[in-house]
């Protein structure tokens, strides 16, 4: 109870902070955000504008609308369409929620046996070679990865030309066009996961309760899998909730050079348009994503680990 | 049940190895020799032990840490990782040699004919399995059971270890039981499928001394019920004292004194032997009294000094000691060996040990109080070490 | 989960072959990667810096021959842009941009987030919660938004005058080197919570010695290899996200050459002239590799703590 007490005040302290941040730079930026807006419009035109925006209320007064409208689901409208930033929200989310979760299930389906191999086989030249292969992928970032990609695999082998297609639209059309940006975006997190993996388990494979199994004749691949990934796997789960974020960015970039219609192309949409009332609410609402699942993944370690129950209830 | 167990399945007789002998000792190991290679060289933790043990009988294996103690007995069950390990010398169970065996082929012996207690059930418990799992394991891996049996078999189980509300404690963590009833349960995954030989690797050492005892007495009552062979490792010679039939003294990897438990508290000839014995707590000494701590630790396993091992640190040391090393030499009681170039309690001892004290005693005069020795400094930084 | 403590004789036995896997921290040599690594970075660095006086054309003259030549062709090595401008010479003057931007950023990081990490991880308690809490906040959006959003609001591309060259690489510097604070804080602050605890310093503390001298003369130097190695890696990150940036038209102003933006400017021609986007790319990924290489060969040498978050 205690530990859902702390999740939801930090998730009060984060989202407040970040969408602060957002707002805070929008005022630093100084000038007239009707001037960037409606460059050629008239005088009355950006009065009316600002008015409609609230843009001459009193900063806090401003945040509190905003707030208190983002509560009730209200993401405000769009300065140039005037569409509603929730509706371009919900049909955008799906997009990445699945672009991010392929990317993730393909990434752990990878790294796990990855990791778990390269560790039983510690120091041998198949570690080093399958080390080596991870360093490299490591350092491929995605931006270059997707050019790649896209070059040889769809433009030049024809392999992959499906744009994106909604899942219930067709599932392999479907399947067909997320191939790429999943595995650009997969491909830098195997690596990540694998090592971490691999030196966790180094250690753990070292603890006397494998030796112990081991002496029991029980079979290699159950010692592996049912003795020593699971106390191995929890400093996984931390960098993989640390690590959302950077998922995220690397999601945008992967929108942005496959031109998937997800949340990252909004963001770089409100950026490049210089759309605040959209940035500061998708801001807001990957900040509460992220915690959100941080502490799904806090969930999970209580159910990985059963002492940090006792050990967190006594702390 | 699934074909991985049909080869592990009993055949009619109920006797896994049906032309296993049932006659003849269980364990005959011959000139075990293991080594690590470090960065730094190659470190001989076992080198050159044998020994043999009879079916029901106990042996007891006493050394410090680094004695290599620990190593031996992972060596004999061939638990320890291959690479960056050497392992030489033969280790024969009920007339095979099972020393070359691969791991795969080990598997039939691991949990079935052989098993181990490990010292500290704190670190070898799988943390995150429930204690019912731990067990259930190898009975399912190694007989052709169902799963409601396996359960019911650990619960008899913890029963015979004499844990309360078994069936409850089947779905604890480890975590969750005490330090003695994790013992207890260690104890009961070792005895699941009713292993000949068991090792017990410092099995009391990290339990609270009123706890001692008692797990002590549960291994030996199992043992009796069951015929098993114990080998029991110990830094601590009063655990073995009462318990052992046969008790080997490992210094520097190798066996320095082996005797039947009477004759080697009675009639011991190694120095390092009558070192451990005074270093023994006795009851009947006053209270406050000072135990007897053994200068200095264990010389580097990668570059023994040559001659005895036991060199540097013994009160009885003559020049021929740190030149050559004595071999093992059989004493007056049938079983009991030795290596010492002068026993303790013969003539030669004797003189040894008068010849050191008049030679103390007038360094002692020359010496001002400034070149205080060496050694003394390490001996007092060692002590702490004594227990672990 | 284990207890330091409890230093068991089969630990002890345990340690002298754990000690064997040719560690790499027995390793005193550099291997040739390392060398071949450093050379690397030794190039590109040096070009970055020399390009004005390298016999290189004008990065930003127009040849309507060289326009979209390929490798070797019309009198260049590395082919020209869709513009005809020639691309080595590009390479060499973004070269200049990027590393600018990445030592920039990664530098001001260094400072922001070194400081707060060590007095996070030295005095802990309430202060070290706040920057613990400012960190963790600044990690739950993603970089590229609040980059990109410091980038548009403090040097706007289009309007109003002030997006001038020089301004747009000083934006880059501060709203990168924002975002790899939390980074560099987060490890620095880890290292030093582990360092603090260490006899030496505890020691010191116990004499009486004034905490600003602690840190600085016990706790910083042992600090700073872990600092180096993550900062090698955050340069990796920061020239990659000058070509996020770059994606969303805030990278370094056209005309002046970035590896980004000599990416986004050619993207649209990826299916006809690949060269003209995989040299840039190239260029990234090779800087990169060997950025983290060397991160990691520093990490190795002095027994930095993976995953010390």
């Amino acid at each position: 109870m205690r530990l859902i007490a702390r999740r939801l005040l930090q998730l009060v302290v984060v989202v407040i902070l970040a969408t602060f941040i957002v707002f805070a730079l929008q005022k630093a930026r100084g000038g007239d955000p009707a001037t960037a807006v409606i460059p050629f419009g008239s005088a009355q035109q950006r009065a009316q504008f600002n008015k409609d925006q609230h843009l001459s209320d009193p900063y806090f007064v401003q945040y509190g609308k905003w707030l208190g409208n983002f509560l009730q689901g209200d993401m405000g409208k769009t300065y140039n369409t005037n569409q509603d930033v929730s509706d371009l929200v919900k049909d955008a989310a799906p997009v990445s929620i699945q672009l991010i979760l392929y990317a993730q299930v393909l990434a752990l389906l990878i790294a796990i046996p990855a990791g778990v191999f390269t560790a039983y086989r510690a120091g041998t030249k198949t570690d080093a070679a399958i080390n080596a292969i991870a360093f490299g992928l490591l350092s491929i970032p995605a931006i270059v990865l997707a050019l790649v990609l896209s070059y040889y695999l769809s433009a030049k082998w024809k392999i992959f030309t499906t744009p994106y297609v909604p899942l219930g639209a067709g599932l392999s059309e479907h399947i067909q066009g997320m191939v790429l940006p999943v595995v650009t975006l997969a491909v830098g997190q195997i690596a990540v996961y694998m090592r971490l993996l691999r030196s966790d388990m180094i250690a753990t494979l070292q603890e006397d309760f494998i030796t112990m199994a081991k002496s029991k004749g029980i079979s290699n691949q159950r010692v592996l899998w049912r003795h020593a990934l699971r106390p191995s796997s929890l400093t996984l789960l931390t960098v993989a909730g640390l690590n959302f974020g950077t998922l995220i960015s690397g999601a945008i970039i992967v929108e942005v050079l496959f031109s998937l219609p997800g949340i990252g192309q909004l963001l770089a949409n409100a950026i490049v348009q210089v759309q605040y009332p959209m940035l500061q609410s998708i801001v807001a609402l990957i900040a509460i994503v992220y915690v959100v699942v941080n502490f799904l993944l806090d969930a999970l370690y209580v159910v990985i680990d059963p002492r940090i129950r006792h050990a967190r209830s006594a702390a | 049940m699934s074909p991985r167990h049909a080869r592990h399945k009993l055949d009619e007789s109920g006797a896994r190895f049906p032309d296993a002998p049932l006659e003849g000792p269980l364990l005959e190991v011959d000139d075990v020799k293991t080594s690590f290679v470090t960065p730094t060289g190659t470190a001989k933790a076992v080198d050159g032990v044998s020994f043999t043990l009879e079916r029901g009988r106990t042996l007891g294996i006493v050394g410090e840490s680094g004695s290599g103690k620990t190593v031996l007995s992972r060596s004999i069950m061939g638990l320890l990782p291959k690479r960056n390990i050497v392992r030489e010398g033969s280790v024969i169970f009920e007339g095979r040699e099972i020393s070359k065996l691969r791991p795969s082929e080990m598997r039939a012996y691991w949990g079935a004919q052989m098993a181990m207690i490990f010292q500290d059930p704190m670190t070898s418990l799988n943390p995150v399995m429930k204690v019912g799992r731990q067990i259930t394991e190898s009975l399912l891996y190694h007989l052709d059971i169902s799963r409601s049996y396996a359960r019911e078999l650990a619960e008899a189980l913890m029963g015979s270890v004499r844990i309360p509300e078994p069936a409850k404690r089947l779905n604890e963590y480890p975590h969750q039981l005490s330090g003695g009833m994790r013992q207890r349960v260690s104890i009961a995954i070792a005895l699941a499928c009713g292993p000949k030989l068991l090792f017990a690797d410092e099995p009391t050492t990290a339990l609270d001394v009123t706890v001692q005892a008692q797990v002590l007495d549960l291994l030996q009552t199992q043992q009796r019920e069951r015929f098993m062979s114990v080998v029991l490792v110990t830094h601590d010679l009063g655990v073995v004292a009462g318990r052992a039939d046969e008790i080997a003294v490992m210094y520097a990897g190798r066996i320095v004194e082996k005797a039947p438990t009477r004759t080697l508290f009675h009639e011991m000839r190694m120095p390092y032997t009558e070192a451990l014995v005074h270093s023994i707590p006795k009851i009947d000494d006053p209270s406050h009294t000072r135990l007897d701590t053994i200068p200095g630790r264990p010389p580097s396993l990668v570059n023994p000094p040559p001659g005895c091992k036991f060199a540097p640190r013994c009160r009885y040391v003559q020049d021929k000691c740190r030149d050559e090393e004595p071999p093992l030499i059989p004493g007056s009681t049938p079983g009991h060996e030795f290596r010492c170039w002068f026993p303790v309690g013969t003539p030669q001892g004797q003189a040894a040990l008068e010849r050191n004290e008049r030679e103390a005693a007038l360094g002692a005069t020359a010496a001002t109080a400034a070149t205080a020795e060496p050694t003394a400094v390490a001996a007092t930084d060692s002590s702490p070490g004594q227990g672990s | 989960m284990t207890f330091l403590g409890d230093s068991s004789a089969a630990q002890v036995e345990t340690a002298l072959w754990e000690a064997g896997p040719a560690g790499k921290a027995a390793k005193k040599r550099l291997g040739v990667g390392a060398w071949i690594a450093l050379g690397w970075i030794v190039l590109v660095a040096g070009s970055a810096l020399l390009a004005p006086i390298l016999p290189l054309k004008d990065p930003q003259a127009q040849n309507v021959d060289l326009a979209r030549q390929g490798i070797g062709k019309a009198g260049s090595i590395l082919g020209g842009d869709s513009n005809g401008r020639d691309m080595l010479s590009r390479l060499a003057f973004g070269a200049r941009s990027s590393l600018t931007v990445a030592v920039g950023s990664i530098l001001l990081g260094l400072v922001i987030g070194g400081a707060l990490g060590l007095i996070a991880g030295y005095y802990r308690g309430k202060i070290d919660t706040l920057i613990s809490v400012l960190f963790d906040t600044m990690v739950s959006i993603p970089a590229l938004v609040i980059a990109a959003t410091m980038v548009v609001t403090l040097s706007p591309a289009s309007t109003k005058g002030g997006g001038t060259h020089l301004n747009r690489l000083l934006v880059l510097v501060l709203a990168i080197g924002v975002v790899a604070t939390p980074l560099l804080g987060r490890i620095t602050r880890a290292s030093t919570l582990a360092w603090s605890e260490r006899e030496f310093v505890l020691a010191a503390r116990a004499q009486g010695s004034k905490n600003r001298r602690i840190v600085f003369r016990e706790v910083l130097p042992n600090v700073l290899p872990a600092m180096f190695s993550i900062a090698l890696l955050g340069m990796a990150i920061a020239i990659v996200a000058e070509a996020g940036l770059a994606l969303f038209g805030v990278g370094v102003n056209p005309p002046t050459p970035s590896w980004g933006n000599m990416i986004a400017l050619e993207r649209g021609s990826l299916a006809q002239y690949p060269f003209m986007v995989f040299e840039p790319a190239a260029m990234i990924f090779l800087t990169v590799l060997g950025l983290n290489y060397l991160g990691d060969v520093v990490r190795a040498r002095f027994d930095v703590r993976e995953g010390g978050l």
